[in-house]
């Protein structure tokens, strides 16, 4: 409980610092500390190989990106990103405020006594998941893949200057 | 970690997934933009395996595989299509970028008529 408890305040403060840094690289690097503490939860949850495909993807690969064009567009000064005060940060910062009130009323109550995990503790082992995979998910598998074909292709078209 | 309650979870999810929206509306740099979706997003991964986890299974499913294995599925379809997601819309903002040289979020009127 208290790892559980020191995990997710790290991961609050970090999702915090996205939002309120105003260097895109400190935001980047409080992006990658929210998603190893999530890695560490989802550990906690007994599914393992998602929490290092949460590693492996998340700040391996699309953190690595982020940085890269952040990079690459010379966005990394603080001083290139002078963030305005004005009406539409209190609507957002109430809009959130509301949307967490409206959900936490409506769905928490439903859900307090579900206090001992269900599902065996080997469901979340390469060979449990891989096995459903590749049978019962093996059409949505394919169609992942086909989708990951067209973003290549499309973040090539984009990116190239001519074609 | 073994006296959660499957609230702790959906508090962490709740938590994680209001800063993500309130960072949409108040950032106006694109990249800081697209990294509060990814933080949506990985608070919806986070309820899902919680569910995944903690909600019970009837007898008559119990041996099969895939009923309690839906919520770590939709994780796996939602890093790949988040994957996908991010490297088009950074593909977007170089080629922005490249046609003003600047990319706050104010100044894309474009498309407007």
């Amino acid at each position: 409980m208290t790892v559980f408890m020191v995990l997710s305040t790290i991961a609050i403060l970090a999702a915090l610092g996205v939002v309120l840094f105003s260097s895109p690289v400190r935001s980047a690097l409080c992006l990658v500390f929210n998603f190893f503490t999530l890695a560490f939860i989802y550990f906690g949850l007994k599914t393992e190989l998602l929490g290092i495909t949460q590693i492996v993807v998340y700040t391996g690969a699309i953190m690595v990106l982020f940085l890269f064009v952040i990079m690459l567009l010379n966005l990394g000064g603080p001083q290139t990103w002078k963030e305005r005060f004005e009406f539409r940060t209190v609507l957002g910062f109430g809009f959130g405020f509301a949307l967490a009130a409206v959900i936490a009323s409506q769905v928490f109550a439903n859900f307090q006594y579900f206090d001992k995990p269900q599902a065996p503790d080997s469901f979340g082992s390469p060979q449990a998941l891989g096995r459903v995979l590749f049978t019962h998910y093996v059409w949505p598998f394919e169609i992942a893949s086909i989708l990951l074909l067209i973003g290549i292709v499309g973040s090539i078209m984009l990116a190239k200057r001519k074609l | 970690m073994t006296g959660n309650n499957l609230a702790d979870y959906l508090t962490l999810g709740l938590i994680m997934f209001s800063i993500g929206a309130v960072g949409v509306i108040v950032r106006r740099n694109p990249i800081v933009i697209f990294m509060c979706i990814e933080l949506m997003l990985n608070a919806v991964n986070l309820t899902f395996l919680a569910f995944a986890r903690f909600t019970p299974t009837t007898a008559a499913l119990a041996d099969r595989a895939e009923s309690f294995m839906s919520g770590q599925m939709m994780v796996v379809f939602v890093m790949a299509v988040a994957a996908a997601e991010v490297a088009v819309g950074l593909g977007i903002i170089m080629a922005i970028y490249r046609l003003r040289n600047e990319i706050d979020i104010d100044e894309m009127n474009l498309l407007k008529g």
